[in-house]
């Protein structure tokens, strides 16, 4: 169960953002993520508010919600806040937690540094907005 | 005798574990709030984690003897990280009271001192000698066995510290010793010494045997985090960071960015580590001559996990609300340094000061008010407050409010605003009242930003939503200028007209 996955480096490793990295990036990755844990209805990510992080759902799930509207649910792998760290601007929407939810983060202000040493991990993560950007335009459509 | 040990297993209302520094102050916020409860102990003393360390015997967080507000004052708490919290002046500052003033860190006598001399001026009473080694959980009352008996009770308080050493999973660390088990300084004596670890641990080891130690080696998988880049205490702390400028400099001392592979004993003596680079490609094998695991600490949650009480950073904390209750066992609560484990709004990555017992003691008093309430009914009064004054009192709580300084972005100041008048709402966990429904009300926080910049951030709620805020800083601090009033006017001009 992803609940009894409690050692850091094991979990990143199973996390496709974090697929291609070596055993020392690994570990080096388990250093630069801190792990939080919020409740049933705990908002994760305030919708105006500054100096938010970048956050990977470790396990749990959580509601992507605008205007007091869910739009959007995040699982396992699924990772958010980085539109606001990359744009330098507050969040447009609540993320908030559905039952017990437990997420890698890193603080917004390392984010950048994070990518430009890692950029396998940013070639992922591009991967997964490319796709969340084909997903809304097919919606649209 | 029977004062000597008092609180006999039985059933209490409440039972706090711990007479380190937050099981003292959570029992002092308690007791003068009416509740009734027994605090047991397995030490022989209080004191807690003070008893023994920090090793090298100074700590890092500061008690000034002089400082711009005036000693036992509210004010004075921010410049005073390590006494506790009294309502009476003899129990205000103990800990600056007890220093000899050669240097503005205490040592760890002189903290030990401060904390023996809050008990026992404060009458706290403890059953010391009661080590805490079961838990049982039925029909909503707890059963706490004890090497002196059981004890009954609805509600538990555990200050049992994050005292306990904790190593990673790499092969051959468990023979290393840890941080807590070194060796007295003149065994590393014209030594390589190979310290995993580059937090305020493996750098207070690494200062400390500078003068003695042939050559030092801090190495964990990423860069040291210093305090004063990271703007938190969170770093490395700026007086431990020789070993740092040795590294600068060339000096014979090292920083490796590295993940540790494994570590074997050596036939003779001395070990060999093997370690691979986290930023390049290349392997690693050092030959030293001792291995010290400074790899930090864990919460003795004992069987608590068992009961149901949820974990999580790799089973170190219990997964914890707003106000510090177990998330999965309601009653169970927590006091102290494992009260980080409720990590608050985190701005820009700088966490709350509630692993340390500046920031924890005032956790211990908002908790003691939340258990009053809510497990015993004991309602608070609000003071009142004018219109004509909430801007200045905003202000004056940004500029000089303890708890809002010492747990930045964690604890705010708030004053409710209904109809019928304005009162203080005290102060609350900031995570709490920004993402509760409620009435109207406004609170006011400290707050630092990516650049280091100091503010206050105003979260005020209308019709059940929050918004953020921020003023403008000040370069001495000072947030009750003519500029910040007429911004914090502008805001509240429907309330203060």
């Amino acid at each position: 169960m992803d609940e009894e996955l409690h050692d850091l480096h094991q979990m990143l490793q199973s996390i496709t953002l974090f697929g291609d990295l070596s055993h020392a990036e690994l570990e080096a990755a388990a250093h630069t993520f801190g792990e939080e844990w919020f409740g049933e209805g705990q908002r994760v990510l305030r919708q105006g508010f500054t100096g938010t992080g970048f956050y990977v759902i470790a396990a749990g799930e959580a509601a992507v919600r605008l205007n007091g509207k869910d739009i959007a649910t995040l699982g396992r792998g699924d990772f958010f806040g980085e539109i606001s760290i990359l744009l330098g601007e507050p969040p447009t929407a609540d993320v908030v937690s559905l039952g017990a939810l437990r997420c890698l983060v890193l603080p917004g202000p390392a984010l950048k540094d994070f990518l430009e040493s890692h950029p396998k991990v940013m070639y992922r993560l591009l991967q997964a907005v490319a796709m969340r950007l084909r997903n809304t335009l097919l919606w649209e459509s | 005798m029977g004062e000597l040990r008092p609180f006999p297993p039985g059933r209490y209302p409440l039972v706090v574990v711990g007479s380190g520094p937050g099981g003292l102050q959570t029992s002092y916020c308690l007791g003068r709030l009416g509740v009734n409860h027994a605090v047991i102990s397995a030490d022989p003393a209080p004191g807690g984690m003070f008893q023994r360390f920090p090793i090298f015997q100074r700590l890092i967080s500061w008690t000034k003897p002089y400082a711009p507000a005036e000693r036992g004052s509210r004010a004075y708490e921010w410049y005073d990280w390590n006494s506790l919290l009294g309502e009476e002046e003899s129990h205000q500052a103990l800990v600056a009271g007890c220093m000899d003033g050669s240097v503005y860190f205490p040592s760890r006598s002189e903290m030990h001192e401060g904390l023996t001399l809050f008990a026992q001026r404060a009458g706290i009473r403890v059953r010391y000698g009661c080590a805490w080694e079961s838990t049982r959980h039925e029909e909503g009352l707890f059963t706490l066995g004890t090497s002196d008996g059981e004890y009954i009770c609805e509600t538990v308080v555990f200050a049992i510290g994050t005292t306990t050493p904790w190593r990673p999973k790499i092969p051959g660390l468990e023979d290393v010793p840890h941080y807590a088990e070194i060796k007295p300084l003149d065994a590393y004596r014209n030594k390589e010494v190979f310290i995993i670890g580059k937090r305020n641990s493996g750098f207070e080891l690494a200062d400390a045997m500078l003068p003695v130690a042939r050559r030092i080696i801090l190495a964990s998988p990423t860069r040291a985090r210093i305090s004063v880049v990271e703007h938190a205490a969170i770093g490395a702390r700026a007086r431990y960071l020789q070993p740092y400028e040795d590294h600068v400099f060339g000096g014979g001392n090292v920083l490796l960015d590295v993940a540790i592979d494994r570590v074997e004993r050596l036939p003779s003596s001395g070990y060999r580590v093997s370690a691979s680079e986290t930023s390049g490609s290349r392997k690693l094998a050092l030959e030293v001559d001792e291995v010290i695991a400074a790899t930090g600490f864990t919460t003795p949650l004992q069987d608590l996990p068992k009961l149901g009480v949820s974990i999580f950073s790799e089973g170190r904390l219990p997964a914890l609300t707003r106000f510090w209750e177990s998330a999965s066992v309601p009653g169970v609560y927590f006091a102290g340094s494992t009260t980080q484990a409720a990590a608050g709004l985190n701005k820009y990555g700088i966490p709350s000061n509630s692993a340390a017992v500046q920031g924890f003691r005032y956790n211990a008093r908002v908790l003691a008010q939340h258990i009053a309430e809510k497990r015993f009914g004991l309602k608070r009064s609000h003071t009142g407050i004018a219109p004509s004054g909430l801007v200045a009192h905003l202000l004056a709580e940004a500029t000089r409010a303890p708890e809002l300084w010492n747990q930045r972005a964690y604890l705010a100041s708030v004053v409710e605003l209904s109809e019928s008048g304005m009162s203080n709402g005290g102060i609350v966990p900031l995570a709490h009242f920004v993402d509760t429904a409620g009435p109207d009300a406004v609170a006011v926080a400290v707050e630092t930003d990516l650049t280091g910049d100091i503010h206050p951030a105003i979260y005020l709620r209308r019709s059940g939503r929050v918004e953020e805020h921020l003023l403008g800083s000040d370069p001495l601090h000072s947030f009750e200028t003519i500029d910040h009033q007429r911004q914090l006017e502008a805001l509240l001009k429907a309330y203060v007209g």
